[in-house]
C-alpha cells in the first residue's frame, strides 16, 4: 500500500516538473530485479516448507531434549542434560543400537551383494532379460506394509515358508518367535523389497564400463573371473560405495517393516532406533528422551550422507 | 550428486552383442543361468503371487499343510469382509485424493523452484538451495515428533492436513525439487534468449518454454512422489486415529477380529486392491517407474 500512494505522488509531482524530467530518473524495476523478484517467488513455497516442517522442527526436537514433558499438566520442565545422560544410564539402549548395526550391517551386504549379483547375470542379451529385470524390480512399487504383511503371513510357524520346508523333511523354526530368525526375517524381507533399485544402478554402471577394456584384457589372455574383479570392479567402485551408504541410510529409516513384521520383538532383538524412538515418544510418551533419541538418528544419517556427498563430489569425473 | 546419473538411468541397453550358443559348454552355461535366476526369482515373485491366490481362499485353507497355491474353491468373502469390517472404501478413497493431490502440488512447487534454481539468477541462490537441501538430510523419523507437537497446537491431528502438507513441501518434495534443477540446469541458454526475444517474462519463459520440454523429469517426479504419499505409514499411524480417515497402509494392519488375531484372508484381499493397481500401472509405463524410483535411492 505504501508503494502504491508514494508512487502515484510521485507521479502527480512529476506533472508540474518539466518534460522528459521522470526519463532521467533510473527505473527501480530493472530486467534483474524483475528477475530476482521472480527467483524468490518462485522458491518461496518450497523454501517455507523446509524451514516450516523440517529446519524449526529439529530445532523444536533440540529444545525438547532439554526438557522433560509433564504428561499430567502439559508441561515442560527445563532439565537440561539429563535426556542426554540418560542415553549413556539406559540399560535398554546398548541392544538397541546393537540391534540397529545387526540389521543395517545385514541389509547392506545382502543388498549390494545380491543387487551387484543381479546386475552382473541380467547385463546380458538372452532370451527373457527383460521379464527377468521387471521380475526383480518388481517388488519395489508394492506397498511396503503390503509386502511386509504377507511376508508375516508366509513366516507364520504354520505358514507357507514352514509348509514348503516340512513337504522337503525340514522342520522349520518359528520365524518371527526367536530373535535370530525374526532379525534375518526382517532383514530379507527388506532387502528383497528393495534391491531392485540397486540392481538398475549396478546395470547402469556395469554399461559405463568401456567395452574395449573388456576386449583388450581378453586378448591379453584374462579369464572373466580376472577381468572382473580387476577391470569391472575398480571401475564400479564409486558406485558400489556410494549405494552402500544410501542403503544404510534407508536401512535406518526403516520404520513400517518391523513395526509390521516384529513390532520390535521378540523381547527387543528387532527394535531398531527408528523403531524405539517411535515407542520412547509416541507409546511412552516421552517426548524428552524420545527426540534425544531421534537426535541421536540425525546424526548417524547426517554423518553418513555429508560423507556420500564428499565422496560424489570426489568421484564425480566417473559419472561422466 | 546420485540422480544426475540416475536421471539417464532406463531399464539399461544391452551393448553386448548377441552370442549365439554354439558348443555345449556354452548351452551348459546358458540353462545354469536360467536355473540360477529363476531359483533367486522366488521370493521376488512368489509372495505378490501367494498374497493374490490367498485372497481368494476360503478361511479354512489359508493355512493348509500341504500348502496349496491355488484354491479349487475360490470365494470372495475376504473381499466382501474388506469392506464390512473397515470403511474400506473410504479408506482407498483417502490414499488416492491425497496421493493425488500431494502429487500435484510437488509437481507445481518443485516445477517452479527446480527452475529458480536452475535459470534464474538472484542474490543468496546458493545460500538458499543448500537451505532447501537440508530437507534431504533429515529424516522424517526425527521431525515427526515435534511435529506432532505443532499440529496438535494448531489443532490439525486426526485431519488429513499433516499427511497433505509435510509431504508435499518436506522430502519427498525437496528430492523433486533437485530432480526438476538437475534437469532444467541441462537445458541450452539459447532457449531464454530466443524467448526473451519473443517477449516472454519468467513466467512464461517457465510455462511456455520449459515445463513442456520437462515431462520426462516431470514424469520421474509424479511417480516418486504418487508412491512415496500411497505407501506413507509412519505419519498416518501417528496423526490418525479414526478409521473413517485412514489410508491403506494403516487400514490394512487392523484386520484383526476382537481376540487380536489376524484375519488373514481379510488382510491379504485388501493388500490385492492395494498392490494391484499400482503393480498394473508399472506393467505398462515400467520405464517410467524404474526412471523415476532410481532416484528415489537418494532417500533410500
Amino acid at each position: 500500500m505504501t508503494t502504491l500512494t508514494t508512487r502515484s505522488g510521485a507521479r502527480g509531482a512529476s506533472v508540474d516538473a518539466p518534460l522528459g524530467a521522470p526519463a532521467r530518473r533510473k527505473r527501480f524495476w530493472t530486467l534483474s530485479r524483475r528477475d530476482a523478484l521472480t527467483g524468490y517467488l518462485f522458491v518461496a513455497p518450497q523454501l517455507l516448507g523446509v524451514l516450516v516442517f523440517v529446519i524449526f522442527p529439529v530445532g523444536l526436537a533440540i529444545y525438547y531434549s532439554l526438557n522433560d514433558w509433564n504428561v499430567f499438566t502439559g508441561d515442560l520442565d527445563f532439565v537440561g542434560g539429563k535426556n542426554y545422560a540418560q542415553l549413556l544410564d539406559d540399560p535398554q539402549l546398548p541392544k538397541v543400537l546393537g540391534a540397529t548395526a545387526i540389521f543395517s550391517i545385514g541389509v547392506v551386504v545382502l543388498n549390494i551383494a545380491l543387487g551387484l549379483g543381479l546386475a552382473v547375470m541380467l547385463n546380458r542379451r538372452f532370451r527373457g532379460v527383460t521379464f527377468f529385470r521387471t521380475l526383480f524390480f518388481s517388488p519395489v512399487v508394492v506397498s511396503v506394509v503390503a509386502w511386509t504383511l504377507v511376508w508375516g503371513f508366509l513366516l507364520q510357524d504354520n505358514g507357507g515358508i514352514n509348509g514348503v520346508l516340512e513337504q522337503v523333511g525340514i522342520s522349520g523354526p518359528n520365524w518371527l518367535q526367536s530373535g535370530d530368525t525374526a532379525m534375518i526375517a526382517v532383514v530379507v524381507t527388506q532387502v528383497v523389497r528393495s534391491v531392485g533399485v540397486n540392481m538398475v544402478l549396478f546395470l547402469s554402471a556395469l554399461q559405463g564400463v568401456p567395452s574395449e577394456l573388456h576386449e583388450a584384457a581378453r586378448i591379453d589372455g584374462a579369464s572373466n573371473r580376472k577381468i572382473f574383479t580387476s577391470i569391472t570392479l575398480p571401475l564400479i567402485s564409486p558406485t558400489l560405495l556410494l549405494t552402500a551408504i544410501i542403503t544404510i541410510v534407508g536401512a535406518l529409516q526403516a520404520f513400517a517393516q518391523i513395526a509390521v513384521l516384529t513390532k520390535g520383538g521378540p523381547e527387543l532383538s528387532t527394535t531398531v532406533l527408528v523403531y524405539y524412538v517411535f515407542q520412547q515418544a509416541f507409546s511412552f510418551n516421552d517426548i524428552g528422551y524420545g527426540s534425544t533419541l531421534a537426535l541421536m538418528l540425525l546424526t548417524f544419517v547426517m554423518i553418513l550422507t555429508v560423507l556420500q556427498w564428499q565422496l560424489r563430489r570426489k568421484w564425480v569425473f566417473y559419472e561422466d | 550428486m546420485r540422480t544426475e546419473t540416475a536421471l539417464r538411468v532406463d531399464l539399461p541397453r544391452v551393448i553386448e552383442p548377441r552370442v549365439r550358443p554354439r558348443d555345449r559348454a556354452a548351452i551348459g552355461r546358458r540353462i545354469a543361468l536360467y536355473v540360477a535366476l529363476i531359483v533367486m526369482a522366488l521370493p521376488f515373485a512368489v509372495p505378490t503371487i501367494w498374497m493374490i491366490a490367498s485372497s481368494f481362499k476360503p478361511l479354512s485353507e489359508i493355512f493348509a499343510s500341504p500348502p496349496t497355491i491355488f484354491t479349487d474353491s475360490p470365494t470372495l468373502a475376504g473381499y466382501r469382509e474388506a469392506f464390512d469390517f473397515q470403511p474400506f472404501a473410504r479408506q482407498y478413497f483417502n490414499s488416492v485424493y491425497i496421493a493425488v493431490l500431494v502429487t500435484m502440488i510437488t509437481m507445481f512447487v518443485s516445477s517452479l523452484a527446480g527452475y529458480a534454481f536452475a535459470r534464474i539468477k538472484f542474490p543468496g541462490q546458493n545460500l538458499l538451495f543448500l537451505v532447501v537441501l537440508i530437507g534431504l538430510l533429515v529424516p522424517s523419523e526425527v521431525t515427526i515428533v515435534p511435529l506432532f507437537q505443532m499440529f496438535k497446537n494448531l489443532g490439525m491431528i486426526n485431519t488429513h492436513w499433516p499427511l497433505i502438507l509435510v509431504t508435499s513441501l518436506a522430502a519427498p518434495c525437496v528430492l523433486a525439487t533437485f530432480i526438476m534443477r538437475q534437469f532444467f540446469i541441462a537445458l541450452p541458454g539459447e532457449l531464454e534468449e530466443a524467448a526473451r526475444l519473443d517477449g516472454l517474462g519468467q513466467v512464461g519463459i517457465w510455462w511456455q518454454i520449459f515445463l513442456p520440454l520437462a515431462k520426462p523429469a516431470l514424469s520421474a517426479v509424479a511417480i516418486l512422489t504418487f508412491l512415496a504419499s500411497w505407501n506413507l505409514y509412519l505419519e498416518p499411524t501417528v496423526y490418525i486415529t479414526s478409521p473413517d480417515l485412514f489410508t491403506l497402509p494403516q487400514a490394512l494392519t487392523r484386520y484383526t477380529d476382537a481376540y487380536g488375531g489376524e484375519m488373514w484372508n481379510t488382510q491379504l484381499a485388501a493388500a490385492t486392491m492395494t498392490v494391484a493397481p499400482v503393480l498394473a500401472v508399472f506393467l505398462i509405463a515400467q520405464k517410467q517407474f524404474v526412471e523415476g524410483l532410481a532416484h528415489s535411492g537418494l532417500k533410500g
